[in-house]
């Protein structure tokens, strides 16, 4: 799947998860102008990972104490709003936390 | 945040005039709602609200039981003293099990996140207080006025 076939919901969130794979993260990473590292890899990955445990996709301050990358870390890797970048780069839902 | 680029950036600004540990998250989680979603914040604390980001005060807000009718427990009990700390005390515990951080904790986040934080001067001035009695998040001292220009096109919310 790349970005041209896959189906997103009116926010631009992946409507199925399972055509999220490592490539398409970068692309959909490279649309919003993030060229992924091994830090962001660092960050999403806990992201899908609280998502896969809890089935709920976790805010900002869960996956900085989890992925232990400070806050302010994680807004220099997703400059452009990082919760709504880092659930839609991860393949997951928008986060139903407020935090 | 907009798609087409030919639109101004949402923008929010968020005025904290009260400063019971219930009255100061409001305002707090909307500004940092705003950052995690894209959108610029500044907060500006006033009145009351200045407890919040006041250095000695920070720590220990409290509960406003009295003269609130959604107030856990009768209004004559409500006053009587140590009842509010109680109260404060119990939601701290609980806050902590849901994972909110506690205000000081929560106006780094804020820093951290690119909100900015701001003082009202006319506060300041009736508290007899200056810059220095305030977190040092606190990026400046302003006016009204100088609130208002700098929140041209933003949206407003007042706590």
């Amino acid at each position: 799947m790349s970005l041209e076939n896959i189906q997103t919901d009116a926010e631009g969130y992946l409507a199925n998860r399972e055509d999220w794979s490592e490539e398409l993260a970068q692309e959909l990473a490279a649309s919003m102008g993030v060229s992924l590292t091994d830090e962001h890899w660092k960050v999403l990955n806990t992201a899908r990972a609280i998502d896969a445990e809890s089935g709920s996709s976790p805010g900002l301050r869960k996956i900085s104490k989890r992925s232990e990358t400070p806050i302010k870390a994680i807004y220099k890797l997703f400059p452009e709003g990082p919760a709504k970048a880092i659930a839609k780069i991860a393949g997951i839902p928008k986060p139903k936390s407020c935090l | 945040m907009t798609d087409s680029g030919t639109e101004k950036p949402r923008s929010l600004s968020v005025i904290c005039s009260k400063g019971s540990f219930d009255m100061a998250y409001p305002g707090l989680i909307l500004a940092n709602a705003a950052r995690m979603a894209g959108v610029d914040a500044r907060l500006f604390f006033t009145f009351w609200g200045l407890d919040i980001v006041n250095e000695k005060k920070i720590d220990h807000l409290h509960l406003n039981l009295v003269g609130n009718p959604s107030a856990p427990v009768p209004a004559m009990i409500a006053g009587l003293p140590g009842v509010e700390a109680l109260a404060t005390a119990q939601m701290r515990k609980e806050m902590e099990r849901l994972e909110i951080p506690p205000i000081r904790e929560f106006i780094e986040m804020h820093e951290d996140a690119g909100a900015e934080i701001y003082g009202c001067q006319m506060a300041l001035d009736m508290f007899k207080l200056t810059k220095d009695d305030l977190v040092p998040q606190v990026k400046d001292v302003l006016t009204a006025m100088d609130f208002m220009d700098m929140s041209e096109g933003a949206q407003i919310i007042f706590v």
